[in-house]
């Protein structure tokens, strides 16, 4: 625990304070980036690139080697990777706009193609530059334990120049994502906004390569913005968060990774965004778990109490227990079921509201405020006093008395 | 004889206008020839159309007739397979901040993480740029298109919350946000309450007063006469267009629904019109 307490606070040493603000990076340019894929709901075909990189991966290791280099060259393998990726993601998209399969059959296609490939590829590394193995599995799970100085140098250059692109493109990718033809109206090109995007998203499963490994990227591009869309509405909101989410795991698992070096980076990044996933899912304010039971729960009681005071004005016998109990719990009933004092009153005022709205709705039916009816929402909300009196005297004492 | 000695100068009255506009480079919208296909059908075939400046138009025909093709295409959203589309006597690229779309609002999902005043401020990115940031002058001028549709209180509400007519109501905000002068709207009244519908009718007929040219595509056939100066009946091939008086007839319809509508049902269309 101490080990990982350090690493949080950066004393764990050079090469995990490295670590650490690297993943911070990639975290914030995938949440960023994810933001844009999730709201396009293309968020699978993060996926088919990200699967895709091992075939380039293998292939640009082996011309290294073949050319005298040294095959771990990781800007060597970053080119290698988004070269393949992009040859599979322009493959998606050939396949969804010129056959007749849709774009999900086609990234199930593409995504274990390439991969099965990449495989294939490995296993032919292993036994061919036995000596030198160069530890290429590590990009499927994500290492960050032998980072070096100039890797992370690559991976804060790349994570800057995402984060500049992401500026650049947002309100046009917030256009095609929510509307692509009215942005084509406004002579947005769809298309190439379209191209950019997963241009974004090649640049962070590159670089994500190293730390989260190519199997778990597409957790980091969609998982921030999932759990950010439960607490905003707002695009701009949506994206800061995110990036948020996504920075605070990287950096957090990194931590994780350098007090327990067994425990492989990526998987752990991946928990802990996935921890504030559940906790967002759980606790945000509007759209969260609880929130929502609570707002069901109140209004459930709003509607028997609304009903059992009619019943009590109407002088109608009450069954449902819920009600029974709703209405002793105010101190409308009392245990023997009968009204007492602030009951009565609490029954007759439901009963003239009842009345009130009914002129309402045949006076203002124009207007929205008319439309607002649906037996829960107090009257005083809605009209003014001067509105509600003219209403009483329409309605003249046909009703009884109003506590 | 005398009525209808009157009503047959006007027609030609109203011919020779047309014809004028036709030579007028100016005109709204001028498609000639255009055919859309999706596949190897098409979904217009041919169509010459002329719309002309400062009238109300609606565009009529049944399901699958290609009404909304025919506005994607002049829109320039989807692609043509031959003919050509001239707005104000230009290619549509040229002359795109003079157009505004209302598109049918099923066609986006209102779960989208947006307010109604983001929505309206899309309207506004073309001539703020795809960059800058929305200061307060923005923001008046998206209250001010919201206010003009009933929809001002509404402006901080989620999106998601909206009732149909009030979506409606708020791409038609963002529209007017565009400012443009030529409006074509798709089924803008599809599926929204009598108070919307009003609320609608009223923007386009100010719209329309002001000198702009609105066109929309219009399936409830009963309110035709009375909402729109001009139609432009069409099936796959334009059955015909001009003013709603002369253009929007028993035998036009015939021709544009086929059997599909009684003649007592036409009957019943023909009335309001004077």
């Amino acid at each position: 625990m101490e080990g990982f307490l350090n690493a949080l606070l950066l004393q764990s040493g050079y090469n995990a304070a490295l670590v650490g603000i690297g993943a911070a990076l990639l975290g914030m340019a995938a949440g960023g980036t994810g933001t844009f894929i999730f709201l396009r709901k293309r968020s699978l075909v993060s996926d088919a690139a990200a699967h895709a990189t091992l075939p380039g991966i293998c292939l640009a290791f082996m011309a290294m080697v073949a050319f005298g280099g040294d095959g771990r060259n990781l800007t060597g393998l970053m080119v290698g990777s988004a070269g393949s990726a992009a040859v599979a993601l322009v493959l998606v998209d050939w396949i969804s706009r010129e056959t007749r399969l849709p774009e999900d059959a086609a990234i199930g296609a593409v995504l274990s193609v390439f991969f099965g490939f990449g495989i294939v590829l490995m296993t032919v590394i292993q036994t061919m530059t036995s000596g030198r193995q160069a530890g290429l599995e590590s990009f499927l799970l994500g290492s960050t334990a032998g980072m070096l100085f100039n890797e992370a140098v690559t991976i804060a250059i790349a994570g800057a120049v995402a984060g500049f692109l992401l500026l650049l493109l947002h309100r046009r990718m917030t256009l095609v994502a929510f509307d692509p033809e009215f942005a084509a109206t406004t002579g947005i090109d769809v298309r190439a906004t379209d191209l950019a995007t997963m241009g974004l998203v090649l640049v962070v499963t590159v670089i994500g390569l190293k730390v989260v490994g190519l199997v778990l990227i597409v957790a980091m591009l969609i998982i921030p913005a999932v759990a950010a869309r439960f607490w905003t509405e707002r695009v701009d909101r949506l994206v800061a968060i995110a990036a948020v989410i996504g920075g605070v795991s990287g950096y957090t698992g990194a931590a994780a990774s350098a007090a327990y070096p067994n425990v492989p980076t990526g998987a752990v990044i991946v928990l802990i965004s996935f921890g504030l996933f559940a906790v967002s899912l759980s606790f945000a304010p509007v759209r969260g778990v609880v929130a929502s039971v609570y707002r069901h729960v109140r209004f459930q009681r709003q509607v028997h109490l609304r009903q059992g005071l009619l019943a009590v004005a109407r002088g109608e016998p009450i069954f449902d227990g819920l009600t029974l109990k709703i209405l002793r719990f105010a101190g409308h009933i009392r245990a023997d079921g009968v009204a007492t004092l602030s009951g009565r009153a609490a029954a007759a005022k439901a009963l003239r509201d009842e009345a009130r709205w009914e002129v309402a709705r045949e006076t203002h039916q124009e207007d929205v405020s008319g439309a607002r009816y649906d037996g829960l929402t107090a009257i005083e909300t809605v009209f003014t006093p001067d509105e509600i009196a003219e209403f009483d005297r329409r309605i003249g004492d046909r009703i009884g008395v109003v506590a | 004889m005398r009525n209808a000695l009157q009503g047959s100068i006007e027609v030609v009255a109203r011919n020779g206008e047309a014809a004028h506009a036709a030579i007028s480079p100016n005109l709204p919208l001028l498609i000639e020839g255009l055919t859309v296909s999706y596949g190897e059908k098409p979904a217009i075939f041919s169509i010459d159309a002329r719309f002309a400046a400062g009238r109300t138009i609606a565009i009529v025909g049944p399901n699958g007739a290609g009404k909304s093709t025919l506005i994607k295409a002049a829109l320039g959203i989807v692609p043509r397979l031959s003919g050509t589309v001239r707005v104000f006597g230009q290619p549509i690229e040229q002359v795109r901040g003079r157009m505004a779309y209302v598109p049918q609002r099923a066609s986006v999902d209102w779960d989208f993480p947006a307010r109604v005043v983001d929505v309206v401020m899309m309207g506004l990115y073309r001539t703020l740029g795809f960059l800058r940031f929305a200061g307060p002058k923005e923001r008046q001028r998206a209250l001010a298109c919201l206010d003009r549709v009933g929809m001002a209180d509404f402006a901080k509400r989620q999106i998601g919350q909206l009732s149909g007519g009030q979506q409606q109501r708020v791409f038609l905000a963002r529209a007017l946000a565009q400012d443009a002068d030529l409006y074509l709207l798709d089924e803008p009244l599809a599926g929204v309450d009598a108070a919307t519908e009003r609320t609608i009718m009223d923007v386009l007929k100010s719209l329309k007063n002001e000198g702009r040219t609105v066109i929309c595509v219009h399936h409830d056939l009963s309110t035709v006469a009375q909402y729109f100066d001009d139609v432009l009946l069409i099936n796959v091939r334009k059955i015909a267009e001009g003013p709603v008086a002369s253009t929007f007839t028993d035998g036009n319809l015939q021709k544009t629904y086929g059997g599909r509508l009684a003649g007592a049902h036409i009957e019943q269309l023909r009335l309001p019109v004077e």
